[in-house]
């Protein structure tokens, strides 16, 4: 028998019992649905995170102090990464770009306004190592690090504070920082709030302002280094480990007092520990395909046991086995395959109603998950409508002809 | 057409052997048309099972159209069904939710045929449904039911009809047209076999095959039926 005849002849007997069909189905459609959602926030998520984690530069290395502690008990971190260490890591062959970063938590003052945020002291080469750009105004430059002067660029989220919705007049304006009088000579553009951090709530210093007159620190929480090239990353990582080792007086024996973070190995762990995640969801909602597949030989073996006459006036005129384990099992995969594309449709909804419910990051369907899910639905079909099947094929023409 | 030689049949039926076919052989012409009656318990069913290729005889054998088939495998057996043999069924038997046009073209396509439309549509044509061809079963009537099913015996162009109390669920005047249009088909040189209990069925076949016990035995009712009607 022809293979669209049977397609067509399946459809016309799902037709036929519209409720009970739409039951199976509902195993198979809630399964495929939850897999495509949770597949779409996966990848959404993931990609959101991957790019706000490229976006700081995958030729990248930040060094920070290193905790100090005995036998596995931290005790807070060192304090030894002077100015000097940034210095002599602008000598290594590789590096490009070097910044030296101290933070600290400060209160901001324009006239009454008052708001808390946190203060970065730098150099200007951070904002190229970092690509923060400067939209307003100008960022701060090497005769502001070299004079300590008393200048700043913020962000608009504080400047919104300070200054209200339209903060732009607000260049050129001095704030309070901790009492004392700076001027604000530019803004950061703005980057969107990321979760754990807001980049646009920050003020940035020349280092040598807030090392000197705001926190009145001698060490460094951070050194930034932009490597020459990407793929002399992992080299520079060691050279700035040994310099450090060196300028550090430690022993062979002794553990790095520091830590310096590689970006792309940053990247590329955050990718698996996603990629895993976004598999675990999908495996999950997945294993309701089985309990689908269930539903579907359930009502299978229900339906063999229906239209046992029917098979035997099929095999009286000629049918033979294996035309009725075709017609068996293509009914099943029909109804799965059926069931599998209206929850793919309602996934592919339920990500674009998702999507513009928040403004985090968007769902994203991709194409895999898309044939992944038609194919696991179409194999549950095939696997779970084999036994109804050949039970039907078995069955005795003579006695299926005298069933009632 | 047939040559059955020794058929032998029996059933394990509460601990006890029934032989249902006791050493049975007989010889059907191509052209004939034969009834095959006996009361019930006689075997006719065993015979017309195994006639019909729809089960296999313990011993003996069967020749249908020159192949032999007593040793065949149900696919064979289902092939041979529906190349030479047309299934007429008390209970009609059509399939529901398909036209009549549909269920006549069913063992075209399992023969794998092609113009299955045009046979099927030649074959109602000729039984006399030209104008019921896209009704469904339930919306004829016993008597086009019946016609439906002969149509569909018909359309493989089979060596044998094999028709299983065709008037049983049809009131008397139904039967006596189905009757009638066995008849024609077989002066038309169609071989057909009716099994029945109904003496008023047989008398309509020049030639009778009693069955009693699972053996073949004189009839002298045919013969009284068919010469003082």
């Amino acid at each position: 028998m022809i293979f669209w005849t049977i397609v067509k002849l399946s459809f016309k007997s799902l037709a036929a019992n519209k409720l009970r069909s739409l039951l199976a189905m509902l195993g198979i459609i809630i399964a495929v649905w939850s897999v495509i959602s949770a597949l779409a926030l996966g990848a959404g998520a993931q990609q959101s995170i991957m790019k706000q984690i490229s976006s700081l530069g995958t030729n990248l290395l930040i060094v920070s102090p290193g905790q100090r502690g005995r036998h596995g008990v931290m005790s807070g971190t060192y304090q030894n990464l002077k100015i000097e260490d940034a210095a002599a890591m602008l000598q290594l062959p590789n590096v490009s770009h070097v910044a030296p970063v101290v933070r600290g938590g400060v209160q901001v003052k324009y006239l009454n306004k008052n708001t808390s945020t946190s203060l970065l002291g730098t150099t200007p080469t951070y904002f190229t190592i970092r690509s923060f750009v400067v939209d307003r105004g100008r960022p701060i430059s090497d005769a502001d690090c070299d004079s300590a002067s008393r200048v700043a660029v913020i962000g608009t989220a504080t400047a919104k504070n300070l200054f209200g919705e339209d903060y732009e007049w607000g260049i050129g304006q001095t704030i309070l920082v901790k009492g004392v009088a700076y001027r604000i000579i530019g803004m950061l553009q703005t980057k969107g709030d990321q979760g754990w951090f807001n980049p646009d709530n920050q003020i940035i210093i020349p280092f040598t302002t807030a090392m000197k007159r705001v926190l009145g620190v001698i060490y460094l929480n951070e050194i930034n280094l932009r490597a020459v090239d990407e793929k002399k990353l992992d080299a520079l990582q060691i050279q700035v480990t040994e310099l450090l080792r060196k300028r550090h007086r430690l022993r062979p024996e002794q553990p790095n007092d520091f830590n310096v973070h590689n970006q792309a190995e940053v990247l590329s762990t955050a990718n698996t520990i996603l990629t895993a995640m976004s598999l675990l969801l999908g495996g999950i909602a997945g294993i309701s395909l089985l309990v689908g597949g269930i539903g579907i030989m359930n009502i299978m073996l229900v339906s063999v046991a229906e239209r046992t006459r029917e098979i035997g006036i099929r095999k009286a005129i000629g049918a033979k086995q294996g035309d009725i384990l075709k017609q068996f099992l293509i009914e099943a995969m029909v109804m799965t395959g059926v069931g599998g594309t209206i929850g793919l449709v309602a996934g592919y909804l339920t990500s674009i109603i998702l999507t513009a419910a928040q403004n985090r990051f968007a769902l994203v369907v991709e194409p895999w998950s898309v044939v992944m899910a038609i194919v696991f639905s179409v194999t549950v079909g095939i696997f779970f409508g084999y036994y109804p099947a050949r039970r039907a094929a078995r069955l005795d023409p003579i006695e299926a002809l005298r069933y009632e | 057409m047939i040559q059955a030689d020794h058929l032998i049949k029996s059933y394990e039926l509460g601990g006890q052997t029934v032989h249902a076919l006791d050493d049975l052989s007989l010889r059907i012409d191509a052209g004939e048309m034969v009834a095959i009656r006996g009361p019930s318990g006689s075997g006719k069913s065993t015979l017309m099972n195994i006639l019909g290729c729809l089960d296999r005889p313990d011993s003996g054998t069967y020749v249908l159209g020159g192949e032999d088939v007593s040793g065949m495998s149900p696919d064979e057996q289902a092939d041979v069904r529906n190349r030479r043999i047309g299934f007429v069924f008390q209970a009609f038997n059509l399939l529901p939710r398909m036209s009549a046009l549909e269920n006549v073209e069913l063992p075209i396509q399992y023969a794998g045929g092609f113009e299955a439309r045009q046979r099927a549509e030649a074959a109602l044509t000729r039984v006399g449904l030209a104008d019921r061809m896209h009704h469904e079963p339930n919306q004829l009537s016993g008597g086009q039911r019946q016609r439906v099913a002969i149509a569909r015996a018909l359309v493989n162009d089979p060596d044998i009809i094999l028709a299983d109390e065709p008037t049983g669920a049809l009131d008397t005047r139904t039967g006596e047209d189905v009757l009638a249009l066995f008849k024609q088909l077989n002066a038309e040189g169609r071989t057909i076999l009716i099994v029945t209990h109904d003496l008023s069925v047989a008398r309509h076949c020049p030639r009778e095959i009693y069955l009693r016990d699972g053996k073949i035995v004189p009839s002298v009712e045919h013969q009284l039926a068919k010469n003082f009607p």
